[in-house]
């Protein structure tokens, strides 16, 4: 059911952990649903050094996580910040239906730990849309 | 890497080379249809007569009590619906469980659209229905009970003689769904007091798209399947010929030594229950620890989630199920560990392993090598996870 870049990422996923003096650090979805994302980042001069992910999740959770990691590195924040799901699951090869949601997920958390990263700052950001989980909108999860 | 481990047993089982070569005959020469006249027909005719026979043997009923389905599902909805609309005014209330399978669930959700209501029984911590319950439930106008003889997914037993009991004293209809019991439990309709009972063959060794309804002599449930005259006029199409003798030979099958081949897999079991517990922090047994199928093993591993567990098993070539969310194709993990009372977040966290005949001791190790590595990789990479 799954592409075989998804399983690579999945069973061999980039970047997971945590990152000890993290500027940036975004989590979404909730344990109810049965995934959480967790994204932590080092930002430089604008600049995506690093980023590393935790997650809880399925197949699709985990392989989407590593894959938005992978894409975000070494970017600009502004870059970063037009990272769409889409773009995700095109870089995986596509993912089945059911499991759109995850890569949702994976564009909304690294959004979160942007808008985390102007919040340390003092500055606001406004984030493109909001998912806390279970709305029912991607029915089929 | 190319071992193959199969423990999904109670997903379906492989069939048994001599369940096959009972049925090539019927996909070959003798392609007669059961209700002919003439030579050429006798001996399919033959076959489903001794299938029927042999599905009576292994359930203590009588040949004439034996009706072949296209499967369990049909002989759920076929129990449920049939006694559901030959009750005509003696009343509209059913009684069953909150962890039937989806064939009786849903059925029965149905029926409450039609106007019939329907209790559903909770169940303990360990997935058993309490009588008193049971009873307390039981209305003037209640027609049937339906509870499960095993669960699918936890494996816990039902005290099924003691409901037939209950059943037989206020004269209502019982049936119970044994899909996942024969060949694991010991099964006589007369001792347990069971009016109707469904089965499926693939379950046991035998083919899929093939099942019986045991229906209690002089109980009356309307038809399902209506056309010809099969099945003595209760159950319509011709038979599945090829089918019904490759069940009536897995049942013989199934259903012979039982004792010894349920020990023999029951420590299998065993082994694989405390070789988990021992080896995987915060993992909880579901189901009852002794009352359970003797193949089921179910467990759930805290701050992962289960199809990420299936794929990563998957990979060392071991093949399992899951409750989760994700494998059950909807927003909630399996309403059986829900109604266990387990909060959503560990219920996503399970991992069904069913053991088989086919299954030996090398499988077991080959498992506890493999799974706790899987586990503990999987919660390393959890945020839940506080070990982390």
């Amino acid at each position: 059911m799954y592409s075989e870049k998804v399983m690579d990422h999945f069973e061999n996923p980039r970047n997971v952990g945590e990152i000890p003096d993290a500027n940036a650090i975004g989590q979404v979805g909730n344990a109810k649903c049965g995934d959480i994302m967790k994204m932590y980042m080092k930002i430089e001069n604008d600049v995506i050094v690093d980023c590393r992910f935790k997650t809880f999740g399925c197949g699709a959770a985990i392989a989407t996580s590593s894959m938005a990691t992978e894409m975000v590195k070494g970017k600009t924040i502004e870059e970063a910040k037009k990272l769409t799901n889409k773009a995700v699951m095109e870089a995986l090869d596509g993912l089945p239906p059911a499991k759109v949601h995850c890569s949702v997920l994976a564009e909304e958390a690294i959004e979160a730990a942007i808008a985390d990263y102007y919040e340390r700052r003092g500055e606001t950001y406004e984030k493109k849309k909001t998912c806390d989980g279970c709305c029912g909108n991607c029915s089929g999860h | 890497m190319n071992r193959f481990v199969y423990l999904d047993n109670s997903a379906t089982t492989p069939v048994k080379p001599e369940v096959l070569d009972a049925m090539l005959p019927f996909l070959r020469e003798d392609y007669g249809n059961p209700s002919s006249i003439y030579k050429k027909a006798a001996s399919a005719e033959a076959a489903v007569a001794e299938a029927r026979s042999q599905v009576a043997a292994a359930l203590g009923a009588k040949p004439g009590e034996i009706f072949f389905t296209s499967g369990g599902s049909e002989a759920d909805n076929w129990a449920i619906k049939g006694a559901a609309l030959a009750a005509g005014k003696k009343g509209k209330h059913i009684i069953s469980t909150q962890i039937e399978h989806h064939a009786v669930l849903h059925t029965l959700q149905f029926l409450e659209k039609q106007g019939y209501r329907v209790t559903y029984l909770p169940v303990d911590a360990e997935g058993k229905i309490r009588l008193e319950e049971l009873r307390a439930a039981i209305c003037e106008d209640t027609i049937l009970i339906t509870v499960m003889m095993a669960n699918n997914e936890i494996g816990t037993v039902q005290p099924i003689d003691e409901i037939g009991k209950l059943a037989r004293e206020k004269k209502i209809l019982f049936h119970t769904d044994a899909v996942q019991a024969i060949g694991s439990l010991e099964i006589d309709v007369e001792e347990l007091g069971v009016d109707l009972l469904s089965l499926s063959a693939h379950k046991f060794g035998g083919p899929k798209g093939v099942g019986a309804l045991y229906v209690r002599s002089g109980v009356r449930i309307e038809t399902l399947i209506h056309g010809g005259g099969q099945e003595r006029g209760r159950r319509a199409g011709t038979e599945n010929v090829a089918g019904v003798a490759g069940l009536g030979k897995a049942i013989a099958l199934a259903t012979e030594h039982l004792a010894e081949k349920t020990a023999r897999i029951r420590g299998l079991r065993d082994a694989l229950i405390e070789g988990i517990s021992a080896t995987i922090p915060d993992a909880r047994l579901n189901g009852h620890r002794e009352d359970r199928l003797p193949g089921n093993v179910n467990f759930c591993f805290r701050y992962i989630e289960g199809e990420a567990l299936l794929l990563r098993l998957d990979a060392k070539g071991i093949a399992a199920s899951s409750g989760s969310a994700c494998t059950s194709g909807s927003l909630d993990p399996s309403h059986v560990l829900l109604a266990l009372g387990l909060p959503h977040e560990i219920a996503h966290g399970s991992l069904r392993l069913s053991i088989g005949e086919q299954n030996t001791q090398e499988d077991i190790d080959y498992v506890l090598e493999v799974l706790p590595g899987i586990v503990e990789t999987l919660r390393m990479m959890s945020p839940l996870y506080p070990g982390n």
